[in-house]
């Protein structure tokens, strides 16, 4: 895959991936990939990846369209910020067990 | 290696047709989908039995096989010998060759699929194209998060931490200074890739828990401190409690409640900087005498007097 500086060329990553063109442009226009345009042409950051393979198979595996995906991403943050906040108050909790006990 | 009923894997009768057994996997993989259940480590198990049943069921070859032997599947390939040696004998009597219809372990793929699947399928091969599903694609494997719990001592001091996470042993090495919420990534500790591609990463995000003798604010630590009120009045010494052991401070004559002294570079180690630490803020905590004696009350009063 050609790699500039961290960026990968829109159309090797299709390719790479096994992808519709179209599919990463919709997850593009759904605000969940990020792209970058140099001298007109379109890249993806490297750091994106991941998500992107998570996106790819979501639509494989369950057959969501980008829409679903999108809200699927979007559950899936607010569940990773809530079990984060769940294990804040727990460990404040903890702490004031502590002082019962003394 | 433990016989598994794929049927039952998906919830279906030995009768089910190609629409059923689509429409199980479909609902069982919404469920089970390891995307959906980050850091659940039996759904991901169970996703990898429904997919595979899935990938077996919905091939007619595969599942025709499956039902032919089923839980005798162990013997499935000494069968097929006989079976193809008693072919082979016939057709050379009667002077021309046969080849009984073996499964080539090139037909199917192994993937993450169990030592049954592997067994009765064979393994090592790729996955080909199933369902309109191609995945000769390389995928980076899924990454784990997860949680450690510190104590501010604990974190104060870079130390060696080791856990178990899927069964696998995983030794860091924690560096002093390290922040509440703070997240480190462990390149390659993540679930293996498919297809040959690199395993996820794993990021661990630490929880410090709160000290009750010592705040911590970025670098700085806070802490009060008691003082009588003679030393407070008059001036003297104070052995004070530091993350690095006791220090003798020397006190003020006059010295007012809530007053406030920093001691440079007695307060958290700064991250990844050695040797460099922040401050220790030290409010001093006036303590009136109480149950004072007689002789003590009247002293009180000639004091007020004086003062007055």
């Amino acid at each position: 895959m050609p790699v500039t500086n961290d960026l990968i060329l829109r159309d090797e990553c299709c390719i790479h991936y096994n992808i519709e063109v179209s599919f990463l442009d919709r997850l593009h226009e759904y605000g969940l990939i990020e792209m970058v345009s140099l001298e007109e042409k379109q890249f993806i950051h490297t750091g994106q990846l991941s998500e992107l393979e998570k996106f790819i198979r979501l639509h494989r595996d369950l057959e969501l369209n980008v829409e679903g995906i999108g809200v699927v991403s979007n559950l899936l943050d607010r569940m990773k910020r809530m079990q984060q906040e769940m294990a804040e108050l727990r460990n404040r909790l903890y702490l004031y067990r502590d002082v019962d006990e003394l | 290696m433990e016989f598994i009923d794929y049927y039952k894997a998906l919830g279906l009768e030995k009768s089910a047709s190609q629409e059923d057994i689509k429409k199980a996997y479909r609902k069982l993989a919404r469920q089970y989908h390891p995307d959906l259940n980050p850091n659940d480590k039996e759904a991901h198990q169970k996703f990898q039995r429904i997919n595979e049943a899935h990938e077996v069921l919905s091939d007619p070859e595969k599942r025709k096989k499956y039902d032919q032997y089923g839980e005798n599947w162990k013997h499935a390939e000494e069968f097929e010998k006989a079976q193809q040696s008693r072919q082979s004998r016939s057709a050379h009597s009667q002077g021309r060759s046969s080849y009984g219809e073996g499964f080539s372990s090139e037909d199917f793929s192994s993937g993450d699929f169990s030592d049954f699947f592997n067994s009765m399928f064979g393994g090592g091969g790729g996955f080909g194209e199933s369902g309109g599903r191609s995945r000769q694609a390389k995928f980076r494997g899924q990454d784990y998060n997860a949680e450690m719990q510190l104590t501010l001592k604990e974190a104060s001091v870079t130390h060696q931490r080791t856990f178990t996470i899927n069964d696998k042993n995983v030794r860091i090495t924690v560096p002093a200074g390290i922040a509440d919420g703070q997240t480190i990534k462990l390149k390659g500790h993540g679930a293996p890739g498919v297809n040959g591609g690199p395993a996820g990463d794993l990021y661990i995000t630490f929880h410090i828990t709160e000290d009750p003798v010592f705040k911590r604010l970025g670098d700085d630590l806070y802490t009060t401190v008691e003082l009588d009120l003679y030393t407070a009045v008059l001036g003297g010494e104070k052995v004070v409690d530091t993350f690095d052991g006791k220090v003798k401070l020397k006190v003020n004559a006059g010295t007012q409640n809530g007053a406030k002294t920093r001691l440079k570079g007695k307060g958290f180690p700064v991250y990844k900087k050695d040797g460099a630490a922040g401050d220790l803020i030290i409010t001093w905590n006036v303590k009136l005498p109480v149950n004072l004696t007689e002789k003590q009350k009247e002293l009180f009063k000639e004091l007020a007097q004086l003062s007055n």
